[in-house]
C-alpha cells in the first residue's frame, strides 16, 4: 500500500508529472513541522494577523431555548476573512514561500478558501489565482469581488457542474502546466498524501483551543463535538485532538440538499461509496459505473462528491457519526442562531448547528457540546433571501 | 514479448486515441476500422469518465459528449463493441481511462474482461508508480500491459518507472494535460535515454502532437507517436461523418513517420 493511508482510504492518486512536487511538499512538510522558527512564524501570523485564538462562547439563550446540553460555540467565524480557512492557508503559505514558491493557486467552493488565499497571498506579496465554478461565482459574488480586490486574479470554471468539485480538477490542470514557480494551496483535508495530513495538523489548532478552552470553563472535556463536512477541514480540525478521547461523540453534518433519498444531495458518507477520484481513495457520489454524480447542496462550500480520507476511516472504524442535514434544516437553523444569539452562521456551519437544534434536547442539562461555527454567514444573506423569496440587491 | 511491445518492430508505430461513443459507438466502430485500414499500430480506446482530470478542453468536450448523448455510454457497452471490433481488427488495441472506472467496476472484473474482449492494455493517467500495486498485479495476471508514464517532470523517477514498465512507455512530451501544442520545448532525446537505460522498451510520445512536422520531429527519437486531441477535434467538427477525414488524417501522420 502507498504513502498517506487512512485504512484503506487515502493514497497518491495523481499523474505522473505531478509526483516530484508531491515528494517535494512531503520533504518541505516534515522539515519544518516541528522546526521552532516555523513554528514561531505560524503562531504569530495566526495569533496578530487572523485573531487566534477564536472565542469559546457559551450560547446560554440557545442552551435555555432548547433545554438540554448546554452548548458552546467554537467561533471560527471570528477570525480574519470569516472563516477557518485561514488556519491551513497561513501554514501552506508559509511552508510554500519557503519551498521559494512565488505563485499560489488555490480552488474554491464557497469563495471563503478563495478569499483567504488572495489575503493572505496580499500580505505575504505573492502571485494569487483562484478557481472557482461559475455556478459559483453567481452563488458568491460577493466574494468574487473580495478576492479581485485582494488583488487575485479569478476563473470561472465551466467544466462539469460548474462547482466545487470542477474547480478541484481545474485547479489540479493548472498545477500540472506550471509546477515549478506554483504551490496549489488546497483548501480542505483531501486530494493525494501528503495533503489531508498537512491540511489537517494546520487546521488541528481549532480542537487544540476546544480543549483547553473547555478545561478552562468546565473542568472537563464535552460530551460531543459537532461540525459541518464537505471536503471535511473545519471538521477535522475541530476532532482531531478528539480522536484519542473515546467518550467524546463526534458528529460530522454533511449537506443532503433536498434530501438523501433524492439526486439533489452531496451527502458523501450517507449516499456515496468507495472510489478514487482526486487523488484519493475515499466515499464518493457516484453511478454504478464509477461516473461522479452531480451533487447538489444549498451550501457551495458543502457541494462537493467526496469527503476527505481521514473522515471516511473514523466512519469505518466507528469513532465519527456522519449525518444528513436537508436545506430546509440548515436554512431554518441559520435563521434560529442568527435570532437567539446575534450570530449569523455561515450556511455550511448552519448545517451543524441543525443538528445540534436535535440533538442537544435529547441530552441532559449536565451534558456539555460544542458547536463549530466554521464561518460567518454575512455572503450567505442574498441567497438566503432569495430562498425564502425575498428578492434583495446585495 | 506482448502484441503491444510487437507493434513497434515494423517500424515507428502510429497510435491514434478516440473516445469511445463520441459521437456514437456506431461511429467509433466505423473510425476504428478506418483507422487500422489507414495505417494505425495501436489503437487506444478511451473510456469516458465524467472528470477526466488529465485532459486539456478538447478531450474533457468528447467526454461529456459521449456521456450525454441520446445513448448512454457505459463501461459494458464499450465491452461489447470492443467484442465487435475484434473479429475484424488485428492491431493492439488499449484502454485509456481513469482509476476509478477500473475500481468500481471491480479491477478483476474489468481486467479479467479486457483479456477476454481481446484488449491487449490500460492507460490509468491517475495511477502513478506508487499506486500501481493496486492493479499492475491483476493485469500480469491477465496478460494485459499496464502502460507506464513518464512525465518532464520525472527526472529520477524515470529509471525506476522504466524497470517495472510493460508494453510501451508513454513519454508525456510537455507539462500540463493533454491538447494540441504549437510549440514541444522538453528535451525528447533526453527522456527517452533515461528509459531505455533502464529497461530495453519501446517508447511513444504523447500530449501535444499535432501535425506531421511535429509527429517527424518526434519519431526521430521515439519507437512511436500518440495523438488524441487532434483527432478528436475532427470527430468534434464533423461528427458522424468524421470517418474519412479521421481516416485521411491517420494515413497523412503514418507517413510522415515511417
Amino acid at each position: 500500500m502507498s504513502k498517506g493511508r487512512f485504512g484503506v482510504h487515502g493514497g497518491q492518486y495523481i499523474p505522473e508529472t505531478l509526483m516530484n512536487a508531491m515528494s517535494e511538499l512531503e520533504d518541505a512538510y516534515f522539515k519544518y513541522k516541528d522546526d521552532p522558527d516555523f513554528n514561531k512564524e505560524l503562531t504569530d501570523m495566526l495569533n496578530e494577523y487572523a485573531g487566534r485564538p477564536s472565542r469559546l462562547y457559551y450560547a446560554q439563550r440557545m442552551t435555555e431555548d432548547l433545554g438540554g446540553a448546554k452548548i458552546y460555540l467554537k467561533r471560527e467565524d471570528l477570525n480574519h476573512t470569516g472563516s477557518h480557512k485561514i488556519n491551513n492557508v497561513i501554514g501552506q503559505m508559509l511552508l510554500a514561500k519557503r519551498m521559494g514558491k512565488t505563485r499560489v493557486i488555490a480552488e474554491t467552493g464557497a469563495g471563503q478558501h478563495g478569499v483567504a488565499t488572495a489575503t493572505v497571498a496580499a500580505m505575504m506579496g505573492m502571485e494569487c489565482e483562484i478557481y472557482m465554478g461559475r455556478e459559483d461565482t453567481i452563488r458568491q459574488a460577493l466574494n468574487v469581488y473580495r478576492m479581485k480586490l485582494l488583488g487575485a486574479k479569478v476563473h470561472p470554471v465551466d467544466s462539469g457542474t460548474a462547482t466545487l468539485k470542477d474547480a478541484v480538477s481545474e485547479t489540479f490542470r493548472e498545477w500540472t502546466s506550471r509546477i515549478e514557480d506554483t504551490h496549489y494551496v488546497l483548501g480542505s483535508v483531501m486530494g493525494p498524501y501528503p495533503f489531508p495530513q498537512i491540511v489537517r495538523d494546520f487546521q488541528s489548532v481549532i480542537s487544540r483551543e476546544i480543549k483547553a478552552q473547555i478545561m478552562e470553563r468546565e473542568g472537563r472535556l464535552p460530551d460531543a463535538v459537532l461540525a459541518c463536512v464537505g471536503g471535511g477541514s473545519n471538521a477535522m480540525g475541530a476532532f482531531y485532538h478528539f480522536i484519542e478521547d473515546k467518550n467524546v461523540r463526534l458528529i460530522g453534518c454533511e449537506a443532503a440538499g433536498r434530501g438523501i433519498d433524492t439526486f439533489e444531495t452531496a451527502a458523501t458518507i450517507n449516499t456515496g461509496r468507495l472510489g478514487i477520484f482526486h487523488g484519493m481513495k475515499s466515499y464518493f457520489c457516484q453511478d454504478e459505473y464509477g461516473q461522479i454524480a452531480p451533487v447538489y447542496s444549498i451550501s457551495a462550500g458543502l457541494d462537493y462528491p467526496g469527503i476527505g480520507p481521514e473522515h471516511a476511516y473514523l466512519h469505518d472504524i466507528g469513532r465519527a457519526e456522519y449525518v444528513a442535514v436537508t436545506d430546509d434544516e440548515a436554512v431554518e437553523a441559520f435563521e434560529y442562531l442568527s435570532r437567539i444569539e446575534g450570530i449569523i452562521p455561515a450556511i455550511e456551519s448552519a448545517h451543524a448547528v441543525a443538528h445540534a437544534m436535535k440533538v442537544a434536547k435529547t441530552m441532559s442539562k449536565d451534558k456539555i457540546m460544542v458547536i463549530n461555527i466554521s464561518g460567518r454567514g454575512d455572503k450567505d444573506c442574498a441567497a438566503i433571501a432569495r430562498y425564502r423569496g425575498e428578492d434583495i440587491n446585495e | 514479448m506482448s502484441n503491444i511491445s510487437k507493434a513497434f518492430e515494423k517500424g515507428k508505430a502510429f497510435i491514434p486515441f478516440i473516445t469511445c461513443g463520441d459521437p456514437s459507438l456506431e461511429i467509433t466502430e466505423q473510425i476504428v476500422y478506418a483507422m487500422e485500414e489507414a495505417g494505425a499500430d495501436i489503437i487506444e480506446l478511451g473510456i469516458p469518465f465524467s472528470d477526466p482530470t488529465a485532459e486539456g478542453p478538447v478531450i474533457q468536450a468528447a467526454n461529456i459528449r459521449a456521456l450525454s448523448g441520446d445513448e448512454i455510454v457505459t463501461t459494458d457497452k464499450i465491452f461489447d463493441l470492443v467484442r465487435k471490433l475484434r473479429l475484424k481488427v488485428k492491431i493492439p488495441m488499449a484502454f485509456m481511462t481513469y482509476a476509478n472506472v477500473v475500481f468500481s467496476y471491480g479491477a478483476e472484473k474489468f481486467i479479467s474482461t479486457c483479456k477476454e474482449i481481446g484488449i491487449d492494455g490500460l492507460i490509468l493517467p491517475d495511477i502513478p508508480y506508487e499506486e500501481k500495486d493496486e492493479f499492475d498485479p491483476i493485469c500480469k495476471k491477465y496478460g494485459i500491459d499496464l502502460i507506464s508514464l513518464v512525465a518532464p517532470t520525472s527526472h529520477d523517477r524515470i529509471r525506476m518507472i522504466a524497470n517495472d514498465a510493460s508494453g510501451f512507455v508513454y513519454c508525456v512530451s510537455s507539462l500540463g494535460v493533454t491538447g494540441t501544442r504549437t510549440e514541444i520545448t522538453t528535451d525528447i532525446g533526453e527522456m527517452i535515454s533515461l528509459v531505455k537505460a533502464a529497461k530495453d522498451i519501446p517508447c511513444a510520445v504523447g500530449f501535444g502532437i499535432s501535425n506531421p512536422e511535429q509527429a517527424k520531429k518526434m519519431a526521430q527519437h521515439a519507437d512511436g507517436v500518440i495523438v488524441g486531441s487532434a483527432i478528436v477535434k475532427i470527430i468534434a467538427k464533423y461528427g458522424k461523418d468524421s470517418v474519412p477525414y479521421v481516416s485521411e488524417y491517420v494515413r497523412s501522420m503514418k507517413e510522415a513517420i515511417s
